[in-house]
């Protein structure tokens, strides 16, 4: 069976302990995660997860009833094959040699990015997108030397108000 | 009203009707025992904290209601894992109390502290930390309620010493309300017409019924369907008692120590339908060729059951019990036609499979396990409530005692803890003051917990051990033996306590049985006492259980006797 990226968009009771009953069930029962985001919605006693796993489609049916069985679950959809945007931001420190310079402010042009920090060796380029074009820029940034990076994962919301 | 959290705890416990608490006092829960000793519920001090909980799911199991437990914090609360796992991984309601350091010294690595919730959240169905008095009320409320609704299985409730001692004012927690728990009990009539169809077009049917039937009282409504049906029955370790064991229907148990009707038959039968299992790896052999013929129906509270291990085709989330009462309403609708014509053919294979290999043993000049059993059985009638160690004594427990009767074979299947045994028939003793109980063990496993021999003592109760000694850890023996030639590696123990000795010195009754002859006569004096009893066979040293399905084998690929 093929394994398939999932993302899953979880409500959960805002209450200590629940990210690690999240966590544990997923180290416990072997499955993936790929990428975790969580913060609190409008409602300040429900916070939301928006987490990326991939396996099959029993397992992937596994994840989402495992999820729904813990007591501070309070809603698992899984956004994958539905009308969703998806978002994911990346601090990217690159090397700024300052041959580079111009081809790298081209760049972040280009990707509608923003440098947020400069340095004498460096620039901190501000990326918000989906997965493809993280992709994109930071296989033309690569070559400048990328020094360190910080993506947030993936977050991601129906189209229709569910 | 000022109450403390101690005397909240007590208000709430009374609300719920506790009336056994199992349990080992300790700093963190002394002010919660003070409140304990001014109530009337009844305290059973064991002798180890695993106990208080294995005791607590005896209790559980034998009077089908919520089994309790209060022990302190840091080993008070690390002992009692194993009892949890072994409740957790066998749906069984239990609540746990345990002590913590005071709020204020939480994650200093105070002493006798340890991340209680953090150690026992993969083996509870839920459990908490209580940080403020003013929780405490609602989080025990909510706490049984979780344990004994849907699927049920043990809740853990952390308190802080500083919780139980503080007062607040106190207001009765009338409802309890989550809004994220919400078990199904009532299945999708769609679908259980859809099973209607797929029994009356089965020509080869059977039922593989489970712990579930026990756990919702679904015994009657089982055994409706089986008769109205005319389908043939097998249950897992955990459904024994759940269908007449002595009803022709009766397949006997399925699974690594099934009888060989029953595996045979999973492989044959064109229809399997499961009723409140887990189609766990012991029952299944290898997944991928089980009832390989057969469309599969799968009725299950816990819809992470349905699918986890096998295809199904078609799933019913609900409870047993609900769920098998409305498809007997439905099945009483149909015309079904002739029955017993339709099956007869079904019925003569299960015949000739019951002919070539019926559950047997070689009857020597030394005692045999089965025997004793077989013994133990014709004596007690079958009316006993037997709790069982884990080994090869576990499992001719469950093949030569014949269970008529829901929720009298009291055994860890899921975790198959040894130690379980001794104190679950404490537990079952004290739920039913009027039934025997009699505790099944091996020489390995009774000594793991030995020490509530005391307890029972202590108590009063008339509980029997019958220790099939065979000098062995016995199954993992039986394992080197056909898979490891032999090689008995940390196996043997020769080297044992004199068990009617043991007896003694715990101011219980021991008796010896060394020849086959011994065995009626020890067993109708032990089972005539009033005491407690530890009866010592000294059984055939390497018999094997059969028959037995290797590990990850089809299980209609039985090593046989
Ligand atoms: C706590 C625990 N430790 C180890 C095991 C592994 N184990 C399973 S059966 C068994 C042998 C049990 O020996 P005994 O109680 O004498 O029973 P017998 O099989 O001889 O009847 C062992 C060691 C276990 N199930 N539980
Ligand atoms: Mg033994």
């Amino acid at each position: 069976m093929i394994e398939e990226k999932h993302i899953l968009s979880i409500l959960v009771d805002n209450e200590p302990g629940v990210l690690s009953r999240i966590a544990g069930l997923f180290s416990g029962r072997g499955f993936n995660i790929e990428s975790l985001c969580v913060a609190e919605t409008l409602d300040p006693q429900v916070s939301r997860v928006t987490l990326v796993t991939n396996g099959n489609p029993p397992i992937i049916e596994q994840i989402e009833k495992q999820l729904n069985k813990l007591i501070n679950v309070i809603k698992v959809h899984d956004l994958t094959g539905k009308e969703y945007v998806k978002r994911e931001m990346a601090l990217i420190k690159v090397v700024a040699k300052s041959e580079h310079r111009a081809e790298i402010l081209r760049t972040v042009d280009i990707f509608r990015c923003k440098v947020v920090d400069v340095s004498s060796e460096h620039y901190t380029i501000e990326v918000t997108g989906d997965e493809e074009k993280m992709k994109a820029i930071l296989n033309l940034l690569k070559p400048m030397g990328i020094k360190e990076i910080a993506r947030t994962g993936m977050i991601a919301l129906f189209r229709n108000s569910k | 009203m000022k109450l403390t959290g101690a005397q909240i705890m007590m208000k709430v416990l009374k609300e719920e009707g506790v009336d056994t608490i199992f349990g080992y006092p300790g700093g963190a829960v002394i002010d919660i025992y003070d409140e304990l000793e001014k109530t009337d519920i009844r305290h059973i001090l064991v002798r180890q904290e695993a106990c208080a909980v294995h005791a607590a799911d005896g209790y559980a199991r034998a009077g089908s209601r919520v089994g309790v437990c209060l022990v302190t914090s840091g080993p008070g609360a690390t002992n009692t894992v194993s009892g949890i796992a072994s409740a957790y991984m066998d749906s069984i309601p239990v609540v746990i109390f345990t002590g913590q350091v005071p709020t204020h010294l939480i994650g200093n690595d105070a002493f006798q502290e340890v991340d209680t919730v953090g150690i026992t959240r993969p083996c509870t169905k839920h459990n908490y930390l209580v940080k403020r008095t003013e929780d405490l009320a609602r989080i025990i409320k909510e706490g049984f309620m979780i344990a004994k609704s849907g699927r049920p299985g043990p809740v853990l409730i952390d308190i802080p010493k500083n919780v139980g001692a503080t007062a607040v004012d106190y207001k009765p927690v009338k409802k309890v309300n989550l809004k994220s728990y919400n078990p199904t009990y009532s299945p999708n009539v769609k679908q259980l017409h859809k099973v209607v169809e797929l029994i009356k077009n089965a020509n080869k049917p059977m039922i593989f019924a489970g712990g579930g039937v026990i756990l919702s009282g679904a015994a009657k409504e089982l055994t409706e369907l089986a008769r109205k049906t005319q389908v043939p029955v097998t249950t897992s370790l955990m459904g024994l008692g759940g269908f007449p064991g002595t009803d022709p229907l009766w397949l006997g148990m399925i699974g690594m120590h099934g009888t060989y009707r029953a595996n045979m038959c999973s492989g044959e039968c064109d229809l399997l339908i499961g009723i409140g299992v887990r189609f766990d790896d012991r029952v299944t052999g290898k997944t991928d060729v089980f009832a390989a013929n057969a469309k599969i129906v799968h009725i299950d509270i816990d819809p992470t059951s349905i699918r986890k291990n096998i295809p199904v085709t078609a799933p019913v989330v609900g409870d047993c019990k609900i769920t098998l009462a409305k498809l007997n309403q439905l099945l009483n609708k149909e015309d079904l036609g002739d029955l017993k014509k339709k099956r007869k053919k079904w019925f003569d294979q299960i015949q000739r499979w019951v002919a070539k290999q019926p559950l047997a043993y070689k009857q020597e000049n030394i005692i045999k396990p089965q025997y004793v059993v077989e013994m133990l059985y014709k004596m007690t009638k079958g009316k006993a409530i037997i709790t069982t160690e884990v080994g090869q004594n576990q499992m001719w427990a469950a093949q030569y005692y014949h269970f008529d009767k829901p929720n009298h074979f009291i055994t860890s299947g899921g975790l198959g803890c040894m130690g379980f045994g001794l104190p679950a028939a404490i537990g079952a003793q004290l739920a039913c003051p009027d039934k025997l109980v009699v505790d099944v063990a091996g020489d390995g496993s009774i000594q793991m917990n030995i020490q509530e021999m005391t307890t029972a003592v202590q108590c009063g109760l008339p509980i029997k051990i019958v220790i099939l000694n065979n000098g062995y850890l016995g199954m993992v023996r039986q394992w080197q033996q056909l898979f490891f030639n032999k090689c008995y590696a940390a196996t043997c123990l020769d080297c044992a306590p004199d068990f009617v000795k043991l007896a003694e010195a715990y101011g219980a009754e021991g008796l010896r049985a060394t020849k086959p002859e011994d065995v009626e006569t020890v067993l109708k004096k032990g089972l005539a006492s009033k005491n407690t009893v530890i009866m010592d066979f000294q059984v055939d040293r390497e018999e094997c259980v059969y028959p037995m399905v290797p590990a990850g084998a089809p299980v209609t690929e039985m090593l046989l006797v």
